[in-house]
């Protein structure tokens, strides 16, 4: 046994008749942090919805918070599932709620006080700088800010994981700056942390082991 | 200590709930497209299960009377009752209630009242239409085992007392009986059919809001909702738009009930027992009525809990 957050062991995934994941295999400990890097159609969105339990591995062993996911029943999945943070590269709020329901919907789901949710939601929300925007639809907020409530929901739990896919893609410097600095505080707090992305900018700027694939395969998993 | 902190956290999560019950609908099942549409049709289905419940009732309440009365009953007629009697010394009503009492097969002999026999003709003829009439005396008999040999008993009593009429039952009792139990079966059928089309309903109107909301349902899934979950906010909607439809359509169903029992209870009061059909609806269509909403209910509900579930069953 090892304290590993994440474990793939020969993961492959097919969608349809597509080979999309080939031989992956890879561990992130408690806490750690990962670039995922790779040319757009590398597999990237993929696996990071094999994280989120979004799909099941075809092939392999892959272990997530110390659960073999491949031998879970069904049913042991949403406890797993409420442990891991998600920002969606299409954001995928709910349209007809307001930006603070919409990053309150973990909490509610968790069954957490309406009072602590106020206090949790307004503090979070006025992190990423959207204290003024609160109750606003997402029709209503540009794509830097809809990415911001997606960021805030993805985190609003103290999840242990934490899976991003381009969470930069819309924000500005001084944005993508904050961002990183969120990362970096709750992965010192002890979240596992996987970040696809492009941006070969902010990658420079924050050096961090990375997880590179092409087509589907791991070219190399800095340990 | 860490209990009592559990459960504080766990009352104030419920005081909330109470509160501020927003996020039932974190769904936006409110907007669906079954809010119109479920009550309407489960409206119409439960003003349909009232109207065939009605009629399984009076069915079997007809049939009881006519069950009772039986297959092996005689009804004999004798005209000038109090005249005297061709071959004895009494009256012609004393001599045939006498020759029929002495009859093989026959269990008990009983003249009706005059009062009985203007309360039977009452519907027809009114309350004072009885009075100067010169009604025939009504002979009630049960038979027993094979019943009397009917000819040579009628032949008996014409010889007493002219003009005397037998009316056996057991023919067009029988007959009746069956409708009766063909009306029951249909209303029974028609109820099941009913309850098909209204578990039918909630199917297309669940599955249609799932449709709808599919990004919705999908995204809470991802968040980590159980099954149990989601399909309890589909339910709790199913089941309440359910109720009301239920509701409306008995409320919708219930003159017209009331209408038919007033223009029926003459009918069937005067054949037997008009206590029965008194004061406008039989109690256990009473009873049936009151359940038509709660079944409803029900019906939404588990209707609601199984559609949401397979729809998510093949989701990892
Ligand atoms: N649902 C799907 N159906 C068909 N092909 C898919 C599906 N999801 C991903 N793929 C394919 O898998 C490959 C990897 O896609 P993706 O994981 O989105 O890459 P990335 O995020 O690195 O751009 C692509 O070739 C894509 O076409
Ligand atoms: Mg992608």
């Amino acid at each position: 046994m090892s304290g590993a957050v994440v474990r793939l062991d020969r993961v492959a995934l097919d969608v349809g008749a597509q080979k999309v994941l080939r031989g992956i295999s890879l561990a992130i400990p408690r806490g750690g942090f990962r670039w995922l890097l790779g040319p757009s159609g590398a597999g990237k969105t993929s696996l990071l919805r094999l994280l989120h339990l979004e799909l099941r591995p075809s092939e392999g062993r892959l272990e997530l918070l110390g659960r073999d996911v491949g031998a879970a029943p069904r049913a042991a999945l949403p406890q797993l599932r409420r442990r891991i943070g998600m920002v969606f590269q299409d954001f995928r709020l709910l349209p007809h709620l307001s930006a603070f329901d919409n990053v309150a919907l973990p909490l509610r789901l968790a069954g957490r006080p309406e009072g602590q949710i106020q206090a949790d939601v307004g503090e979070m929300l006025a992190w990423v700088g959207l204290r003024g925007r609160i109750h606003c639809h997402p029709a209503e907020l540009s794509g830097g800010e809809q990415q911001r409530v997606a960021i805030a929901r993805a985190v609003i739990n103290r999840p242990d994981l934490l899976l991003a896919d381009e969470p930069t893609g819309n924000l500005d410097d001084t944005q993508a700056q904050r961002l990183m600095l969120l990362l970096g505080e709750l992965s010192r707090l002890g979240t596992t942390i996987v970040v696809a992305t492009h941006n070969d900018t902010i990658v420079a700027r924050h050096p961090a082991p990375a997880v590179r694939l092409a087509e589907g395969r791991l070219v190399n998993a800095d340990a | 200590m860490r209990d009592e902190e559990a459960q504080r956290e766990r009352a104030a999560a419920r005081r909330a709930r109470r509160l501020r019950p927003a996020w039932s609908d974190d769904l936006g099942l409110r907007r669906g497209v079954a809010r119109k549409l479920l009550p309407f049709m489960v409206g119409a289905m439960a003003f349909l299960a009232s109207l065939a419940l009605a009629g399984a009732i009076a069915a079997a309440a007809f049939s009881r009377q006519w069950q009772d009365g039986p297959a092996a009953a005689l009804t004999v007629q004798v005209p000038d009752p109090a005249a005297k009697a061709t071959d004895a010394p009494q009256n012609r009503l004393d001599r045939v209630v006498a020759l029929l009492s002495a009859s093989p097969g026959i269990a008990r002999v009983q003249a009706l009242s005059h009062a009985q026999i203007a309360k039977l003709l009452q519907p027809w003829l009114g309350s004072d239409a009885t009075q100067g009439l010169a009604l025939p005396a009504v002979v009630a008999v049960r038979a027993e085992g094979a019943g009397p040999p009917l000819a040579e008993l009628t032949a008996e009593l014409r010889a007493a007392a002219p003009g005397t009429l037998v009316d056996s039952h057991g023919d067009w009792t029988r007959r009746i009986a069956a409708l009766a139990h063909s009306v029951q079966a249909l209303a029974w059928a028609m109820l099941a059919l009913v309850t098909g089309v209204a578990a039918a309903v909630v199917t297309i109107a669940t599955r249609a809001g799932l449709v709808q909301r599919r990004d919705a349902v999908l995204l809470v899934h991802g968040l980590g909702a159980t099954d149990a979950d989601i399909a309890r906010r589909f339910a709790a909607r199913a089941t309440r738009l359910a109720f009301a439809g239920g509701l409306g359509g008995c409320a919708v169903a219930l003159p017209v009930l009331a209408g038919l029992a007033a223009l029926a209870a003459p009918l069937v009061g005067g054949i037997a027992d008009p206590a029965a059909w008194m004061p406008s609806l039989p109690r256990a269509l009473w009873f049936g009525m009151a359940a038509i909403p709660l079944v409803c209910a029900a019906l939404g509900f588990a209707t609601a809990q199984v559609t949401v579930r397979a729809w998510l069953r093949p989701l990892p």
